[in-house]
This record gives C-alpha cells, structure tokens and sequence, in this order.
C-alpha cells in the first residue's frame, strides 16, 4: 500500500519540469562544495561531477532524457543570453586588445585552425565516424557557441557538449607540460592558450593563476567562438 | 537588471532573424553578441542595468551547459563503439592546439621575453 502510494507520487513528480530543474540546480551547487572541497581539481569540476550525478539518477530511475530536458530546458534556455552577455567581458578588455591587437588575432585565427582542423583530420585518420567528427569539430570552443555550431553542421548538440568538457579537462592537465616544454611562463600567453584550447575550462584555470592571465582567457574564449563560427563549418565542409 | 536581460534577449532575436534572413552559418547568439559589441562600441561603455545581467549570466555559465550534458545519455552507443578514438583524438589535437597557439602568440607579442610587464 505504502509502496504503491510513494511510487505514484514519483510518477505524478518525475513527469512535472520543477522536479528535474530543482535536482539539476541543488546537485550542481552540491558538486561545487565538493569541487571547492577537492580544491579546484579541474577533474572534479563541477560540471563534471553534475552530469554524472544526473545521468546516474536518469538510469536508476529509468527516466528518458527528454522527460528531464523538459525541466533542464529552463537553464538551457539562458544559454543564448549568456552567448550574447560575453560582449561585455571583450569589450571591458578593448584597450589591452588594441595593444596586443597582432598576437591576439593572429594566435586566434591559428589555433582556431589548428584546433578544428586537427580534431577532424585526426578522428578521420583513426577511422571514426562522420557522426563522430560533426559533433568533434568545435570541441575547443566554448558550450553555447559549440552546441550552435555542432546543430549548424549537423552534429548532436548533445554529444558535441560533452566531448567540450572532455577537451577541457585534458587541456588544463596538458596545459602545465606544453608551456614547461615551450618554456612559457608569460601570463598573457598562457591565458590565452588556455582560454583558445579549452574554453571556460581554460578560463576559470587561468584566473587561478591571476587575473591577467584570466582576462586573455576570456577574450581568447570569446574570440575563437566568434572565428569558430565561421571557420569550422568550413573546414568540415573541406572534407565531408 | 530587466532592462538589460531586454537588451540580450533583443540582440539575440536580431541576431537570429539576421542570419536567417542572409543565409550565414553564424549561430544567432553569435551574431548577437557581435550586435552588442557594435553597440558597446557606439555607445562608449557598459550601461550598468545590463553589466548586472551580463555578468550574472557569465559566472554560472558553466550551470547552462549541464542540461545539454546530461544528452550525452543518448550518446552511449557511439562512445561504447567509439571511445578510444575519442581519447586519442582529443588528447593529441588539444596538445597540438595549446602548442601552436602558445608558440604563434609569443612570436607575434611585442614584448615577447617572458617578462610580465603588466603584472
């Protein structure tokens, strides 16, 4: 009897939008107190720890992902403002970018290349599939300009988000060796390195370093989501 | 606050309508943004009712990717069937990306010795 009336309650719940969006909200300021506790590790990053959390309760609870995107779809949502909100972080930074104007888009515009042209050309070379490589192709650029430009070459934007946080986990560990071997130690170089290869990431790693670091972070995040747009399309298009 | 979540919420729109209407492979928050840089640009400095919104929006931007995430559920064929060429791909193209990028970068630097002038 007991049994019966928790697990109808569960139903009428599970298929209500607020349940989803409330768990989404607490597990992921729950995986930020653990992530603080784990002092900042970027493989415990909050994100990480959410999504796995989640997909775990989806699978135990046996609920399909558009029954919980169906409440998750609020916070998506916020994704289009957030994209246009990066303006104001770039153009806070417009003085130091008319100084470094020449490295800043150059670096951009190469890495940008390098980043998408490599994830294709590699993935192809390793014999993965061509949904494989659509959903790869922005995996350095930051989740909401990515998602849009996964959907515009006709990836999954689901899958093209999480190999997006698997390339920013590997970057801030592969970060430390590359500017130890290139012998780099300038914090505008390894910000912007940081934030062109993985993105937020990058971003949150580099303004633990300091802010400067963390200022050509973000503007290298913005930027390669700005040239990614157009140049990625256009690389898949090469080979596809 | 309400204004300026306005004023995002309105360049995205335009920034929507414009590349539909002009064929552009730009997603419409890109473009949206792009608007709101030109804007910035004209208007000569950030108004606060929309750096309220804007940098509220920018500190939980990591919250907004976990719906889209947890889409990865959907995906655990592919990744079953494909993971190894996953890793490989994204550890050796995120190496070479941080390689390059670093090295182009301090090769064009004007003040490229390693010293942190602006502290």
């Amino acid at each position: 009897m007991d049994e019966i009336a928790i697990s109808s309650f569960w139903v009428y719940f599970a298929s209500e939008p607020l349940l989803w969006l409330v768990l989404t909200l607490a597990t992921f300021l729950c995986a930020q107190w653990i992530s603080r506790k784990a002092g900042g590790t970027p493989l415990l990053h909050p994100v990480v720890v959410t999504m796995a959390l989640l997909i775990g309760l989806l699978l135990l609870t046996d609920t399909d992902y558009d029954t919980y995107f169906d409440g998750a779809q609020f916070i998506h949502f916020l994704l289009g403002p957030a994209t246009v909100a990066l303006a104001v972080p770039v153009y806070d930074q417009l003085p130091l970018i008319r100084r470094l104007l020449l490295p800043v888009v150059g670096a951009c515009l190469t890495g940008t290349l390098v980043a998408a042209s490599s994830a294709v050309g590699i993935t192809l070379l390793l014999g993965g599939s061509e949904e494989l490589v659509r959903a790869i192709a922005p995996k350095s650029v930051t989740s909401p300009i990515a998602l849009g430009i996964a959907e515009q070459i006709g990836g999954q934007p689901s899958l093209a988000a999480g190999l997006v946080l698997v390339t920013g986990v590997i970057g801030c560990q592969l970060a430390p060796l590359v500017f130890r071997l290139l012998g780099q130690q300038d914090p505008a170089v390894q910000g912007f390195t940081l934030g062109l290869a993985a993105h937020g990431f990058g971003t949150a790693w580099a303004f633990q370093m300091s802010a400067m670091a963390g200022a050509f972070a973000g503007l290298a995040m913005a930027l390669t989501g700005v040239f990614s747009s157009v140049l990625v399309p256009v690389v898949v298009g090469l080979v596809l | 606050m309400l204004l300026g979540f306005l004023i995002l919420l309105l360049c995205q729109l335009t920034g929507e309508l414009l590349m539909m209407t002009l064929g552009l492979p730009i997603p419409g928050p890109v473009a949206g943004m792009l608007i709101l840089f030109v804007g910035l640009l004209l208007y000569g400095s950030v108004p606060r009712a929309l750096r309220v919104p804007a940098e509220g929006l920018i500190r939980h931007l990591s919250l907004l990717f976990v719906p889209a995430g947890v889409g990865l559920i959907q995906h655990f064929g592919l990744i079953a069937q494909e993971w190894l060429v996953i890793l490989l791909t994204l550890i050796s193209s995120t190496f070479v990306a941080l390689f390059v990028t670093a090295l182009v970068f301090k090769a064009l630097h004007p003040s490229s010795s390693g010293e942190t002038r602006d502290g």
